[in-house]
Protein backbone atom coordinates (compact mmCIF):
# COMPACT_ATOMS: atom_id res chain seq x y z
CA UNK A 1 0.00 0.00 0.00
CA UNK A 2 2.83 2.32 0.92
CA UNK A 3 4.55 1.60 -2.34
CA UNK A 4 1.30 2.20 -4.14
CA UNK A 5 0.97 5.60 -2.51
CA UNK A 6 4.54 6.50 -3.35
CA UNK A 7 3.86 6.05 -7.07
CA UNK A 8 1.17 8.70 -7.12
CA UNK A 9 3.55 11.69 -7.19
CA UNK A 10 5.62 9.86 -9.79
CA UNK A 11 2.53 9.41 -11.95
CA UNK A 12 1.45 12.99 -11.59
CA UNK A 13 4.79 14.72 -12.02
CA UNK A 14 5.80 12.25 -14.68
CA UNK A 15 9.21 11.00 -15.63
CA UNK A 16 9.34 12.50 -19.09
CA UNK A 17 12.69 10.94 -19.92
CA UNK A 18 11.75 7.39 -19.00
CA UNK A 19 8.54 7.93 -20.92
CA UNK A 20 10.28 9.18 -24.04
CA UNK A 21 12.58 6.19 -24.40
CA UNK A 22 9.61 4.07 -25.44
CA UNK A 23 8.15 5.24 -28.75
CA UNK A 24 4.51 6.36 -28.71
CA UNK A 25 2.16 3.52 -29.57
CA UNK A 26 -0.43 5.41 -31.62
CA UNK A 27 -4.02 4.34 -31.79
CA UNK A 28 -3.68 1.17 -29.69
CA UNK A 29 -3.26 3.42 -26.63
CA UNK A 30 -6.87 4.42 -27.14
CA UNK A 31 -8.00 0.79 -26.92
CA UNK A 32 -6.65 0.40 -23.39
CA UNK A 33 -8.48 3.52 -22.25
CA UNK A 34 -11.64 2.42 -23.99
CA UNK A 35 -11.60 -1.02 -22.35
CA UNK A 36 -10.95 0.53 -18.96
CA UNK A 37 -13.86 2.92 -19.53
CA UNK A 38 -16.21 0.07 -20.49
CA UNK A 39 -15.18 -1.95 -17.44
CA UNK A 40 -15.68 1.05 -15.15
CA UNK A 41 -19.12 1.67 -16.66
CA UNK A 42 -20.12 -1.94 -15.94
CA UNK A 43 -18.62 -1.69 -12.47
CA UNK A 44 -20.80 1.34 -11.65
CA UNK A 45 -23.97 -0.62 -12.40
CA UNK A 46 -22.82 -3.72 -10.60
CA UNK A 47 -21.95 -1.59 -7.61
CA UNK A 48 -25.41 0.00 -7.71
CA UNK A 49 -26.94 -3.46 -7.81
CA UNK A 50 -24.82 -4.69 -4.90
CA UNK A 51 -25.68 -1.66 -2.78
CA UNK A 52 -29.39 -1.80 -3.62
CA UNK A 53 -29.58 -5.52 -2.86
CA UNK A 54 -27.73 -4.96 0.38
CA UNK A 55 -30.11 -2.17 1.34
CA UNK A 56 -33.10 -4.34 0.52
CA UNK A 57 -31.84 -7.29 2.53
CA UNK A 58 -31.07 -5.08 5.52
CA UNK A 59 -34.45 -3.34 5.38
CA UNK A 60 -36.41 -6.51 5.03
CA UNK A 61 -34.66 -8.32 7.80
CA UNK A 62 -34.67 -5.31 10.15
CA UNK A 63 -38.20 -3.98 9.61
CA UNK A 64 -40.02 -7.24 9.20
CA UNK A 65 -38.22 -8.82 12.09
CA UNK A 66 -39.80 -6.35 14.46
CA UNK A 67 -43.36 -6.44 13.21
CA UNK A 68 -46.02 -9.11 13.36
CA UNK A 69 -49.74 -9.31 12.71
CA UNK A 70 -52.60 -10.97 14.56
CA UNK A 71 -55.53 -11.83 12.36
CA UNK A 72 -58.88 -12.33 14.09
CA UNK A 73 -61.63 -14.04 12.15
CA UNK A 74 -64.48 -14.61 14.56
CA UNK A 75 -68.23 -15.02 14.00
CA UNK A 76 -70.29 -11.80 13.81
CA UNK A 77 -70.76 -10.36 17.31
CA UNK A 78 -67.67 -11.98 18.81
CA UNK A 79 -65.22 -9.98 16.72
CA UNK A 80 -65.04 -6.99 19.04
CA UNK A 81 -64.81 -9.09 22.20
CA UNK A 82 -62.07 -11.29 20.74
CA UNK A 83 -60.15 -8.22 19.54
CA UNK A 84 -60.25 -6.79 23.05
CA UNK A 85 -59.07 -10.14 24.44
CA UNK A 86 -56.20 -10.30 21.95
CA UNK A 87 -55.07 -6.77 22.77
CA UNK A 88 -55.20 -7.61 26.47
CA UNK A 89 -53.07 -10.70 25.96
CA UNK A 90 -50.57 -8.83 23.80
CA UNK A 91 -50.21 -5.94 26.25
CA UNK A 92 -49.39 -8.34 29.07
CA UNK A 93 -46.90 -10.33 27.04
CA UNK A 94 -43.22 -9.51 27.65
CA UNK A 95 -41.35 -8.68 24.44
CA UNK A 96 -44.22 -6.81 22.78
CA UNK A 97 -43.63 -3.09 22.56
CA UNK A 98 -47.06 -2.12 21.29
CA UNK A 99 -50.19 -3.63 19.77
CA UNK A 100 -52.89 -1.73 17.93
CA UNK A 101 -56.01 -2.83 16.10
CA UNK A 102 -56.31 -1.32 12.64
CA UNK A 103 -59.32 0.92 12.13
CA UNK A 104 -61.92 0.23 9.44
CA UNK A 105 -60.52 3.06 7.36
CA UNK A 106 -57.00 1.58 7.51
CA UNK A 107 -58.26 -1.88 6.60
CA UNK A 108 -60.19 -0.45 3.67
CA UNK A 109 -57.03 1.29 2.47
CA UNK A 110 -55.10 -1.98 2.62
CA UNK A 111 -57.70 -3.79 0.56
CA UNK A 112 -58.29 -0.96 -1.87
CA UNK A 113 -55.60 -1.99 -4.38
CA UNK A 114 -57.31 -5.36 -4.77
CA UNK A 115 -61.03 -4.64 -4.47
CA UNK A 116 -61.40 -0.98 -5.42
CA UNK A 117 -62.50 1.98 -3.29
CA UNK A 118 -66.19 1.11 -3.07
CA UNK A 119 -65.78 -1.95 -0.92
CA UNK A 120 -68.73 -2.46 1.45
CA UNK A 121 -66.55 -3.48 4.36
CA UNK A 122 -69.49 -3.82 6.76
CA UNK A 123 -71.22 -6.39 4.59
CA UNK A 124 -68.23 -8.70 4.34
CA UNK A 125 -66.74 -10.94 7.02
CA UNK A 126 -63.37 -9.21 6.97
CA UNK A 127 -60.97 -10.38 9.67
CA UNK A 128 -59.69 -7.72 12.05
CA UNK A 129 -55.96 -7.05 11.89
CA UNK A 130 -53.83 -6.14 14.90
CA UNK A 131 -50.45 -4.59 14.19
CA UNK A 132 -47.81 -5.77 16.65
CA UNK A 133 -44.42 -4.10 17.16
CA UNK A 134 -42.03 -6.45 18.86
CA UNK A 135 -39.44 -5.39 21.36
CA UNK A 136 -35.87 -6.54 21.50
CA UNK A 137 -35.73 -9.39 22.47
CA UNK A 138 -39.05 -10.39 21.01
CA UNK A 139 -41.79 -12.43 22.63
CA UNK A 140 -41.90 -16.19 23.19
CA UNK A 141 -43.91 -16.96 20.06
CA UNK A 142 -44.99 -20.50 21.03
CA UNK A 143 -46.24 -19.38 24.45
CA UNK A 144 -48.02 -16.42 22.92
CA UNK A 145 -49.81 -18.63 20.38
CA UNK A 146 -51.07 -20.90 23.17
CA UNK A 147 -52.37 -17.99 25.22
CA UNK A 148 -54.05 -16.47 22.17
CA UNK A 149 -55.73 -19.78 21.35
CA UNK A 150 -57.10 -19.96 24.89
CA UNK A 151 -58.38 -16.38 25.05
CA UNK A 152 -59.45 -15.79 21.41
CA UNK A 153 -59.94 -18.94 19.32
CA UNK A 154 -60.26 -16.93 16.09
CA UNK A 155 -56.85 -15.21 16.39
CA UNK A 156 -53.83 -16.21 14.34
CA UNK A 157 -50.40 -14.81 15.15
CA UNK A 158 -48.24 -14.26 12.05
CA UNK A 159 -44.64 -13.05 12.49
CA UNK A 160 -44.01 -12.98 8.68
CA UNK A 161 -41.12 -15.47 8.96
CA UNK A 162 -42.61 -17.64 6.27
CA UNK A 163 -42.34 -15.12 3.46
CA UNK A 164 -39.59 -12.96 4.92
CA UNK A 165 -36.81 -15.55 5.01
CA UNK A 166 -36.74 -16.42 1.27
CA UNK A 167 -36.89 -12.73 0.31
CA UNK A 168 -33.97 -11.84 2.52
CA UNK A 169 -32.08 -14.87 1.22
CA UNK A 170 -32.72 -13.80 -2.37
CA UNK A 171 -31.56 -10.26 -1.72
CA UNK A 172 -28.42 -11.51 0.00
CA UNK A 173 -27.72 -13.89 -2.87
CA UNK A 174 -28.15 -11.03 -5.32
CA UNK A 175 -25.64 -8.95 -3.38
CA UNK A 176 -23.18 -11.85 -3.36
CA UNK A 177 -23.54 -12.21 -7.13
CA UNK A 178 -22.92 -8.49 -7.62
CA UNK A 179 -19.78 -8.63 -5.49
CA UNK A 180 -18.63 -11.64 -7.51
CA UNK A 181 -19.28 -9.69 -10.72
CA UNK A 182 -17.15 -6.79 -9.43
CA UNK A 183 -14.34 -9.24 -8.67
CA UNK A 184 -14.64 -10.65 -12.20
CA UNK A 185 -14.59 -7.16 -13.72
CA UNK A 186 -11.42 -6.41 -11.74
CA UNK A 187 -9.75 -9.62 -12.89
CA UNK A 188 -10.83 -9.07 -16.51
CA UNK A 189 -9.33 -5.56 -16.35
CA UNK A 190 -6.07 -7.01 -15.03
CA UNK A 191 -6.04 -9.62 -17.80
CA UNK A 192 -6.74 -7.04 -20.48
CA UNK A 193 -4.03 -4.65 -19.26
CA UNK A 194 -1.58 -7.56 -19.03
CA UNK A 195 -2.25 -8.50 -22.65
CA UNK A 196 -1.91 -4.89 -23.81
CA UNK A 197 1.31 -4.45 -21.83
CA UNK A 198 2.71 -7.74 -23.17
CA UNK A 199 2.00 -6.62 -26.73
CA UNK A 200 3.68 -3.29 -26.08
CA UNK A 201 6.71 -4.97 -24.48
CA UNK A 202 7.04 -7.34 -27.43
CA UNK A 203 6.74 -4.49 -29.93
CA UNK A 204 9.53 -2.65 -28.12
CA UNK A 205 11.94 -5.56 -27.68
CA UNK A 206 14.76 -3.69 -29.46
CA UNK A 207 14.28 -0.60 -27.34
CA UNK A 208 14.39 -2.71 -24.20
CA UNK A 209 17.57 -4.53 -25.20
CA UNK A 210 19.32 -1.26 -26.11
CA UNK A 211 18.32 0.27 -22.77
CA UNK A 212 19.50 -2.80 -20.92
CA UNK A 213 22.90 -2.71 -22.65
CA UNK A 214 23.55 0.93 -21.83
CA UNK A 215 22.98 0.12 -18.15
CA UNK A 216 19.30 0.78 -17.51
CA UNK A 217 17.87 -1.06 -14.52
CA UNK A 218 14.71 -3.12 -14.80
CA UNK A 219 12.91 -0.54 -12.68
CA UNK A 220 13.78 2.24 -15.13
CA UNK A 221 12.56 0.29 -18.14
CA UNK A 222 9.43 -0.96 -16.41
CA UNK A 223 8.54 2.57 -15.29
CA UNK A 224 8.16 3.81 -18.84
CA UNK A 225 5.54 1.13 -19.52
CA UNK A 226 3.89 1.15 -16.11
CA UNK A 227 3.27 4.89 -16.10
CA UNK A 228 1.75 4.75 -19.55
CA UNK A 229 -0.71 1.96 -18.85
CA UNK A 230 -1.63 3.24 -15.38
CA UNK A 231 -2.51 6.65 -16.77
CA UNK A 232 -4.48 5.18 -19.67
CA UNK A 233 -6.47 2.94 -17.33
CA UNK A 234 -7.04 5.83 -14.91
CA UNK A 235 -8.31 8.21 -17.58
CA UNK A 236 -10.50 5.54 -19.18
CA UNK A 237 -11.95 4.44 -15.84
CA UNK A 238 -12.67 8.03 -14.83
CA UNK A 239 -14.64 8.58 -18.02
CA UNK A 240 -16.49 5.26 -17.69
CA UNK A 241 -17.35 5.97 -14.05
CA UNK A 242 -18.62 9.45 -14.87
CA UNK A 243 -20.86 8.19 -17.67
CA UNK A 244 -22.08 5.29 -15.52
CA UNK A 245 -22.92 7.56 -12.57
CA UNK A 246 -24.83 9.98 -14.78
CA UNK A 247 -26.76 7.03 -16.23
CA UNK A 248 -27.64 5.79 -12.73
CA UNK A 249 -28.69 9.32 -11.77
CA UNK A 250 -31.01 9.48 -14.76
CA UNK A 251 -32.68 6.12 -14.00
CA UNK A 252 -36.42 6.80 -13.68
CA UNK A 253 -37.68 6.50 -10.11
CA UNK A 254 -40.98 4.88 -9.22
CA UNK A 255 -41.30 7.04 -6.15
CA UNK A 256 -42.20 5.87 -2.68
CA UNK A 257 -43.68 2.54 -3.58
CA UNK A 258 -40.38 1.73 -5.26
CA UNK A 259 -40.21 -1.81 -6.44
CA UNK A 260 -36.90 -3.57 -6.36
CA UNK A 261 -35.71 -2.55 -9.84
CA UNK A 262 -36.44 1.14 -9.50
CA UNK A 263 -34.63 1.07 -6.17
CA UNK A 264 -31.44 0.42 -8.17
CA UNK A 265 -29.14 3.34 -7.58
CA UNK A 266 -27.08 5.12 -4.99
CA UNK A 267 -28.37 6.79 -1.86
CA UNK A 268 -26.57 9.34 0.28
CA UNK A 269 -22.95 8.41 0.95
CA UNK A 270 -23.30 5.52 -1.50
CA UNK A 271 -22.55 8.08 -4.20
CA UNK A 272 -18.93 8.17 -3.03
CA UNK A 273 -18.45 4.42 -3.47
CA UNK A 274 -18.14 4.42 -7.30
CA UNK A 275 -15.46 7.10 -7.00
CA UNK A 276 -13.16 4.28 -5.88
CA UNK A 277 -13.45 2.55 -9.26
CA UNK A 278 -10.94 4.73 -11.13
CA UNK A 279 -8.18 4.52 -8.48
CA UNK A 280 -8.80 0.78 -8.29
CA UNK A 281 -8.49 0.44 -12.07
CA UNK A 282 -5.26 2.47 -11.97
CA UNK A 283 -3.90 0.26 -9.18
CA UNK A 284 -4.81 -2.88 -11.12
CA UNK A 285 -3.13 -1.49 -14.27
CA UNK A 286 -0.05 -0.49 -12.28
CA UNK A 287 0.28 -3.94 -10.79
CA UNK A 288 -0.50 -5.84 -14.02
CA UNK A 289 1.93 -3.83 -16.18
CA UNK A 290 4.64 -4.02 -13.57
CA UNK A 291 4.29 -7.79 -13.28
CA UNK A 292 4.28 -8.19 -17.08
CA UNK A 293 7.32 -5.92 -17.53
CA UNK A 294 9.39 -7.63 -14.88
CA UNK A 295 8.48 -11.05 -16.21
CA UNK A 296 9.60 -10.01 -19.70
CA UNK A 297 12.79 -8.36 -18.46
CA UNK A 298 13.83 -11.40 -16.45
CA UNK A 299 14.07 -13.25 -19.76
CA UNK A 300 16.77 -10.83 -21.00
CA UNK A 301 20.38 -10.41 -19.93
CA UNK B 1 38.73 -5.27 -14.13
CA UNK B 2 37.51 -8.14 -16.25
CA UNK B 3 38.79 -11.63 -15.75
CA UNK B 4 37.90 -14.90 -17.45
CA UNK B 5 39.00 -18.11 -15.76
CA UNK B 6 38.63 -21.38 -17.68
CA UNK B 7 35.57 -19.83 -19.25
CA UNK B 8 33.71 -21.76 -21.90
CA UNK B 9 30.63 -21.01 -23.89
CA UNK B 10 28.53 -23.60 -25.65
CA UNK B 11 25.49 -23.04 -27.76
CA UNK B 12 23.22 -25.77 -28.98
CA UNK B 13 25.54 -28.48 -27.75
CA UNK B 14 28.68 -27.29 -29.54
CA UNK B 15 31.33 -25.32 -27.72
CA UNK B 16 32.24 -21.98 -29.27
CA UNK B 17 34.87 -21.06 -26.69
CA UNK B 18 36.87 -23.49 -24.58
CA UNK B 19 38.99 -22.85 -21.50
CA UNK B 20 39.50 -19.16 -22.09
CA UNK B 21 41.74 -17.36 -19.63
CA UNK B 22 42.01 -13.62 -19.86
CA UNK B 23 42.79 -10.82 -17.49
CA UNK B 24 42.17 -7.21 -18.49
CA UNK B 25 44.29 -5.13 -16.09
CA UNK B 26 43.36 -1.48 -15.49
CA UNK B 27 44.85 0.72 -18.19
CA UNK B 28 45.68 -2.14 -20.55
CA UNK B 29 45.04 -2.06 -24.30
CA UNK B 30 44.09 -5.31 -26.03
CA UNK B 31 43.23 -6.28 -29.55
CA UNK B 32 41.27 -9.44 -30.20
CA UNK B 33 41.73 -11.02 -33.62
CA UNK B 34 40.78 -14.22 -35.32
CA UNK B 35 38.98 -15.38 -38.41
CA UNK B 36 35.35 -14.47 -38.66
CA UNK B 37 33.17 -16.98 -36.86
CA UNK B 38 35.94 -17.77 -34.40
CA UNK B 39 33.94 -16.41 -31.48
CA UNK B 40 35.30 -12.86 -31.09
CA UNK B 41 31.85 -11.39 -30.59
CA UNK B 42 30.89 -14.19 -28.20
CA UNK B 43 33.98 -13.48 -26.10
CA UNK B 44 33.15 -9.78 -25.97
CA UNK B 45 29.56 -10.54 -25.01
CA UNK B 46 30.85 -12.58 -22.09
CA UNK B 47 32.85 -9.51 -21.03
CA UNK B 48 29.79 -7.30 -20.70
CA UNK B 49 27.50 -10.04 -19.43
CA UNK B 50 25.19 -10.24 -22.38
CA UNK B 51 26.09 -13.93 -22.19
CA UNK B 52 27.05 -16.00 -19.19
CA UNK B 53 29.76 -18.67 -19.46
CA UNK B 54 28.52 -22.25 -19.61
CA UNK B 55 31.66 -23.35 -17.72
CA UNK B 56 34.35 -21.57 -15.77
CA UNK B 57 34.02 -18.05 -14.41
CA UNK B 58 33.78 -14.48 -15.62
CA UNK B 59 34.65 -11.90 -13.00
CA UNK B 60 33.53 -8.32 -13.63
CA UNK B 61 34.99 -5.70 -11.26
CA UNK B 62 35.71 -8.48 -8.80
CA UNK B 63 32.27 -10.07 -8.89
CA UNK B 64 31.27 -13.35 -10.46
CA UNK B 65 28.97 -12.50 -13.36
CA UNK B 66 26.84 -15.52 -12.65
CA UNK B 67 25.96 -14.43 -9.13
CA UNK B 68 25.28 -10.77 -9.92
CA UNK B 69 21.76 -9.42 -9.46
CA UNK B 70 20.13 -7.70 -12.43
CA UNK B 71 20.63 -4.29 -10.86
CA UNK B 72 24.32 -5.04 -10.26
CA UNK B 73 24.64 -6.02 -13.92
CA UNK B 74 23.07 -2.69 -14.88
CA UNK B 75 25.45 -0.82 -12.56
CA UNK B 76 28.46 -2.69 -13.96
CA UNK B 77 27.41 -1.88 -17.53
CA UNK B 78 27.53 1.82 -16.72
CA UNK B 79 31.26 1.31 -16.10
CA UNK B 80 31.73 -0.52 -19.40
CA UNK B 81 31.29 1.30 -22.70
CA UNK B 82 30.36 -1.02 -25.56
CA UNK B 83 30.45 -0.42 -29.31
CA UNK B 84 28.46 -3.18 -30.99
CA UNK B 85 29.10 -4.54 -34.42
CA UNK B 86 25.48 -3.88 -35.36
CA UNK B 87 24.94 -0.61 -33.57
CA UNK B 88 21.38 -0.36 -32.38
CA UNK B 89 19.72 2.88 -31.38
CA UNK B 90 16.33 4.10 -30.32
CA UNK B 91 15.10 5.11 -33.74
CA UNK B 92 12.55 7.64 -32.53
CA UNK B 93 15.12 9.70 -30.63
CA UNK B 94 17.69 12.04 -32.17
CA UNK B 95 21.37 11.17 -32.44
CA UNK B 96 22.20 13.54 -29.57
CA UNK B 97 19.53 11.96 -27.35
CA UNK B 98 20.76 8.48 -28.22
CA UNK B 99 24.32 9.39 -27.34
CA UNK B 100 23.22 10.83 -23.99
CA UNK B 101 20.97 7.83 -23.27
CA UNK B 102 23.45 6.21 -20.82
CA UNK B 103 23.44 9.47 -18.80
CA UNK B 104 19.67 9.40 -18.86
CA UNK B 105 19.21 5.83 -17.65
CA UNK B 106 21.72 6.32 -14.85
CA UNK B 107 19.90 9.42 -13.64
CA UNK B 108 22.62 11.97 -14.48
CA UNK B 109 21.72 15.54 -15.23
CA UNK B 110 21.92 15.90 -18.99
CA UNK B 111 21.96 19.69 -18.95
CA UNK B 112 25.05 19.62 -16.74
CA UNK B 113 26.80 17.40 -19.28
CA UNK B 114 25.65 19.41 -22.30
CA UNK B 115 29.20 20.74 -22.88
CA UNK B 116 30.66 17.23 -22.85
CA UNK B 117 28.02 16.03 -25.28
CA UNK B 118 28.69 18.84 -27.77
CA UNK B 119 32.43 18.26 -27.54
CA UNK B 120 31.97 14.55 -28.06
CA UNK B 121 29.66 15.10 -31.04
CA UNK B 122 32.24 17.37 -32.60
CA UNK B 123 35.01 14.84 -31.94
CA UNK B 124 33.22 12.02 -33.75
CA UNK B 125 32.23 14.45 -36.52
CA UNK B 126 28.50 14.32 -35.90
CA UNK B 127 27.92 17.89 -34.68
CA UNK B 128 25.90 18.69 -37.77
CA UNK B 129 23.91 15.45 -37.46
CA UNK B 130 22.96 15.88 -33.79
CA UNK B 131 19.28 16.27 -34.54
CA UNK B 132 19.07 13.59 -37.22
CA UNK B 133 17.34 10.30 -36.47
CA UNK B 134 19.49 7.15 -36.42
CA UNK B 135 17.88 5.60 -39.54
CA UNK B 136 19.07 8.65 -41.49
CA UNK B 137 22.72 7.97 -40.65
CA UNK B 138 25.21 6.18 -42.87
CA UNK B 139 26.96 3.04 -41.60
CA UNK B 140 30.07 5.02 -40.66
CA UNK B 141 28.05 7.67 -38.88
CA UNK B 142 26.22 5.01 -36.90
CA UNK B 143 29.52 3.51 -35.78
CA UNK B 144 30.82 6.90 -34.66
CA UNK B 145 27.57 7.60 -32.82
CA UNK B 146 27.86 4.21 -31.12
CA UNK B 147 31.40 5.04 -30.00
CA UNK B 148 30.26 8.39 -28.65
CA UNK B 149 27.45 6.66 -26.72
CA UNK B 150 29.96 4.10 -25.38
CA UNK B 151 32.33 6.71 -23.95
CA UNK B 152 29.94 9.43 -22.72
CA UNK B 153 29.78 7.92 -19.23
CA UNK B 154 33.57 8.01 -19.09
CA UNK B 155 33.61 4.26 -18.44
CA UNK B 156 36.52 2.37 -16.95
CA UNK B 157 36.47 -0.24 -19.69
CA UNK B 158 35.74 0.23 -23.39
CA UNK B 159 34.84 -2.79 -25.47
CA UNK B 160 34.47 -2.37 -29.21
CA UNK B 161 33.43 -4.99 -31.75
CA UNK B 162 34.85 -4.15 -35.21
CA UNK B 163 34.53 -0.41 -34.57
CA UNK B 164 36.19 0.47 -37.85
CA UNK B 165 34.30 -2.02 -39.97
CA UNK B 166 32.23 0.54 -41.84
CA UNK B 167 34.39 3.63 -41.88
CA UNK B 168 37.20 4.92 -44.06
CA UNK B 169 40.85 4.84 -43.05
CA UNK B 170 40.93 8.45 -42.07
CA UNK B 171 37.96 8.12 -39.71
CA UNK B 172 39.35 4.83 -38.41
CA UNK B 173 42.52 6.66 -37.46
CA UNK B 174 40.52 9.31 -35.65
CA UNK B 175 38.57 6.66 -33.74
CA UNK B 176 41.77 4.90 -32.84
CA UNK B 177 43.33 8.16 -31.62
CA UNK B 178 40.26 8.69 -29.42
CA UNK B 179 40.58 5.19 -27.99
CA UNK B 180 44.32 5.64 -27.45
CA UNK B 181 43.69 8.93 -25.71
CA UNK B 182 41.08 7.31 -23.47
CA UNK B 183 43.59 4.55 -22.72
CA UNK B 184 46.19 7.15 -21.72
CA UNK B 185 43.62 8.53 -19.29
CA UNK B 186 43.67 5.13 -17.64
CA UNK B 187 40.78 3.38 -19.37
CA UNK B 188 41.02 -0.29 -20.22
CA UNK B 189 40.41 -0.95 -23.91
CA UNK B 190 39.49 -4.18 -25.71
CA UNK B 191 38.93 -4.06 -29.46
CA UNK B 192 37.91 -6.97 -31.66
CA UNK B 193 39.11 -6.42 -35.21
CA UNK B 194 40.51 -8.24 -38.17
CA UNK B 195 42.08 -5.05 -39.52
CA UNK B 196 45.82 -5.69 -39.11
CA UNK B 197 46.69 -2.21 -40.32
CA UNK B 198 44.71 -0.77 -37.48
CA UNK B 199 46.63 -2.92 -35.03
CA UNK B 200 49.98 -1.85 -36.47
CA UNK B 201 48.93 1.74 -36.39
CA UNK B 202 47.89 1.41 -32.76
CA UNK B 203 51.12 -0.28 -31.76
CA UNK B 204 52.99 2.79 -32.86
CA UNK B 205 51.01 4.87 -30.37
CA UNK B 206 50.38 2.61 -27.43
CA UNK B 207 51.60 -0.59 -25.86
CA UNK B 208 48.94 -2.95 -27.12
CA UNK B 209 48.67 -6.66 -26.62
CA UNK B 210 47.17 -8.80 -29.33
CA UNK B 211 45.03 -11.83 -28.48
CA UNK B 212 44.05 -14.36 -31.09
CA UNK B 213 41.14 -16.76 -31.07
CA UNK B 214 42.10 -19.97 -32.75
CA UNK B 215 40.08 -23.16 -32.71
CA UNK B 216 38.00 -22.08 -29.74
CA UNK B 217 41.08 -21.22 -27.68
CA UNK B 218 42.52 -17.83 -26.84
CA UNK B 219 46.23 -17.29 -27.47
CA UNK B 220 48.59 -14.40 -27.09
CA UNK B 221 49.71 -13.49 -30.59
CA UNK B 222 53.40 -13.27 -31.33
CA UNK B 223 55.42 -10.17 -32.04
CA UNK B 224 55.04 -10.60 -35.77
CA UNK B 225 52.32 -8.02 -35.99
Amino acid sequence: MKRLLSIIPMLLSGDGKADRVVPPSGHTAWLTSFSAAAMAFLAVFTLALALAAGRLADRWSAELARTATVRISAPEGQQAAQTRAVLRVLRTTPGIRSARALTDAEQRKLLEPWFGPDLPLDALPIPRLVEVIEGNPGPDVAGLRMRLAAEAPGAVFDDHTRWRAPLVRAAQRLRLLAVLAIALITLATAAMITLAAKASLAANATVISVLRLVGATDAYIARAFVRRFTLRALVGALLGTAVGMVAVLLLPSAGREASFLSGLGFQGVDWFVPLAIAPLAAAVAWWATRAAAHRTLRGLT
Amino acid sequence: MIELAHAAFAYGGSEILTDVNLRLAPGSFHFLTGPSGSGKTTLLRLCFMELLPTAGHVMIFGQDARSMTRDRVAAARRRIGVVHQDCQFLDHLSVAENISLPLDVSGRDIEAERGNLDELLAWVGLASRAHALPPQLSGGERQRAALARAVIMSPEVIIADEPTGNIDWDMAQRLLRLLVELNRMGKTVLIATHDLNLIRSAKAQVQARVLRLHRRHLQLAGADL
